[in-house]
């Protein structure tokens, strides 16, 4: 049953703009009809892809070599339902279509990825882009799912109702990719035959687009397949009046209980691994300065940060799982009232669930937001949710201080519920601030709330396996490079001058200096340093720690933990974790707001708002915590 | 009658929208189109928004979106 691929029955485009060798290839279609997934399939290259509408945001390149045309370029566009645009992703696609975007190449033929799942609406947007003019070829996406849910299209009567030939793929499955190969290989070589027989709906009306799409739909014997009865079974409990919330508070708490109860042991053990692998390698090298470097600085410091991998790793697992089942937009429904009472809208939820993973794409992700004013807030408050880099130190923090007692029977610990209320902490921080920013600076009355709930999709392994990869060599490599500089320069300013004491090295002095200011928070200098250094991403922290606590004498044989409650009281220790909580240590992060808010007025805001708050917050946590315990 | 006011498990018939042009432009792309036939669905949990089915797809409203939209309701239901 592999008739993916219909050879082009009608060779001619609509018109060609310019006779000659095509350079670069667009990729275009409504949102969710998987052009990234078939961009990743054609460039052998790693593009976000998940299942909810919205998840490209900018033009992404790369080159054909997936089907041997490493000579082409491949962009890959956010989705559009038309080429009027309403919101700043899909002014990005629609510019780049018609070569006005700066840099980017004007692209000379498209590749128009439609869901054959919902061909009768998705061919409404076929209708401006072959009045374009340049060479098209479309794809017929999850055309295997069609067909098994009992779909089907006379492709031979589409491609000669469109004038263009047109392909049945499946982009997940890498099924019918030939035939894009086969019309990027007759295009390149073919001279420009010009014989425009198409009769177009008037441009931009959408109400004449409908009634050519509803013609052509039924012209070329078009079924569509029966919807999927299992997304409707699911959503009637996943959007249950009583099970719906109850469900997504269950995921919430499972998510947590889950990177305790499974990832703690094994980060344990890692941490075993390393320590002895590193007293090992110190065993060779003997007594001395390079060994103390290596081990006491570097290593100590480095591994501090690497044991916290599988955690991170669980916690990007089941982002992925709700990224790509179909969830996520599920979530953006529910919490559609609480949003609104802060003045923002539904899909503002999307962003700031991704932002559970990393602050940096979340907020690439608010240019859904059709509103700006709606948008800039949500950018602002996105760094209040509780990014994967504060886990480290969240990790580290409560393993030292909080006994693990059950609360409710085995199934939740009291750690696992201190862990949770610093997540809430943060969710209710960016609330709070949305609210304020909406009811101040950023007013504007209520956008429309309009979303496409997906169907759900299973997960597939070979997506979420990337996903894990992609993250954990990222993490790995950050451990690697910048933490290792950080844990090098840090060595070294803790043994100048030489032969001193921590406390009277460069380090040291640095230390004391600052730690009058943090002292009421209940941190020492060690504490301060590690702080200093967490402004280049929030997980140096343990790092330094690591390094701080291994070249020190008095806790040189502890490990960490013990070293830390050597060191410091629990008021403390929590009022750091409140402080990570709501500090904004993350040069990406003020990096992408300046970027999407094309100022530094709002990063400068942003940081310095957040750092008041966790200075406070910090502050009332210490002396709060030191009152009654 | 306004689709907001439509109940859940009926059809109607779109017959017109009064929203502003960029908002009704994008919802006529999602298929709220003059003589369309939207179904609702369900509502979220908390009452509002509420997911219609328009098109083989399903599309979330606010209450304040869907009541600009005009529908005349099926008489007797097929299914």
């Amino acid at each position: 049953m592999s008739s993916c691929c219909t050879p082009a029955t009608i060779e001619v485009g609509a018109s060609q703009r310019i006779a000659g060798k095509i350079q670069t290839v667009a990729l275009v279609g409504p949102p969710n009809s998987g052009k990234s997934t078939l961009f990743n399939r054609l460039t052998g290259l790693r593009q976000k892809v998940a299942n909810y509408p919205g998840v490209t945001v900018e033009q992404h390149y790369g080159k054909l070599s997936g089907i041997d045309r490493g000579d082409l370029t491949l962009i890959d566009l956010p989705g559009i339902y038309s080429l009027n645009t309403h919101s700043e992703d899909a002014r990005v696609a629609v510019d780049v279509l018609h070569g006005r975007m700066p840099g980017a190449p004007a692209p000379d033929a498209v590749l128009l990825v439609l869901d054959s799942l919902h061909l009768q609406r998705q061919l409404m947007l076929a209708a401006p882009i072959l009045a374009l003019g340049l060479p098209t070829l479309v794809l017929l996406n999850m055309s295997d799912l069609m067909e098994t849910r009992g779909g089907e299209v006379d492709t031979l009567a589409l491609a000669r109702e469109l004038g263009v030939p047109v392909a049945k793929i499946s982009a997940t499955r890498g099924t019918g990719l030939d035939a894009i190969k086969h019309f990027l290989d007759k295009k390149s070589e073919q001279v420009a035959i010009a014989t425009p027989r198409l009769e177009l709906p008037v441009v931009g009306n959408p109400r004449s687009y409908r009634q050519w799409a509803t013609g052509i739909s039924t012209r070329t014997k078009y079924k569509a397949p029966i919807s999927s009865e299992w997304t409707r079974k699911l959503d009637s409990i996943l959007l249950g009046r009583v099970t719906g919330p109850l469900l997504f508070l269950a995921v919430v708490f499972g998510v947590f209980q889950v990177v305790f109860s499974v990832g703690l042991p094994i980060s344990n053990a890692l941490q075993t691994f390393l320590n002895h692998a590193g007293d090992k390698v110190g065993l060779f090298l003997g007594h001395g300065w390079f060994e103390s470097l290596l081990i006491d600085g570097v290593w100590k410091g480095v591994a501090a940060v690497l044991v916290f991998l599988p955690q991170i790793l669980l916690l990007f697992l089941f982002v992925g799982i709700l990224e790509d089942s179909g969830y996520l937009a599920r979530a953006a429904l529910i919490a559609d009232r609480v949003m609104r009472a802060i003045g923002l809208n539904g899909k503002a939820f999307i962003p700031l669930l991704s932002a559970y993973a990393c602050a940096v794409p979340a907020i690439m992700a608010t240019r859904t937001i059709e509103n700006k004013r709606d948008r800039f807030a949500t950018i602002l408050v996105t760094p209040f949710m509780t990014c994967s880099a504060r886990l480290p130190i969240y990790m580290l923090m409560i393993a030292a201080f909080i006994p693990n007692k059950p609360l409710l029977g085995e199934f939740f610990g009291l750690q696992a519920a201190v862990m949770l209320s610093l997540y809430v902490l943060g969710f209710v921080a960016a609330l709070a601030t949305a609210r304020l920013l909406k009811s101040s600076i950023l007013k504007a009355s209520s956008a429309p709330f309009i979303l496409e709930l997906p169907q759900y999709r299973v997960p597939t392994l070979r997506s979420l396996g990337l996903r894990l990869y992609d993250r954990g060599k990222v993490f790995v490599q950050q451990a690697g490079t910048v933490i290792l500089c950080v844990m090098i320069v840090l060595w070294v300013l803790s043994h100048i001058p030489f032969h001193t004491d921590l406390p009277q090295s460069i380090i040291g002095h640095i230390g004391q200096w600052i730690e009058p200011i943090i002292k009421p928070l209940g941190f020492n200098w060690k504490i301060g340093i590690g702080l200093l250094s967490s402004v280049v991403a929030r997980e140096v922290i343990v790092g330094t720690l690591g390094t701080l606590y291994g070249t020190d004498p008095a806790t040189q044989s502890l490990n960490l933990q013990a070293a830390l409650r050597h060191d410091l009281t629990l008021g403390g220790a929590m009022a750091l974790v409140v402080f990570f909580a709501f500090a904004m240590q993350c040069t990406s992060t003020l990096a992408i707001v300046r970027r999407e808010t094309n100022s530094w007025k709002w990063p400068a805001l942003q940081f310095a708002y957040m750092s008041v708050l966790a200075y406070c917050a910090a502050l009332a946590t210490n002396v709060l915590i030191s009152h009654f315990f | 009658m306004a689709l907001s006011e439509l109940k859940i498990g009926r059809s109607a018939v779109v017959e017109g929208l009064r929203l502003p042009d960029e908002v009704q432009h994008h919802l006529m792309h999602m298929g709220f189109m003059p003589e369309a036939r939207v179904r609702a669905v369900r509502r979220a949990p908390t009452g509002d928004p509420t997911v219609y089915a328009v098109d083989g797809m399903e599309v979330a409203l606010r209450k304040d979106t869907a009541r600009w939209i005009s529908v005349r309701e099926f008489e007797d239901e097929l299914r």
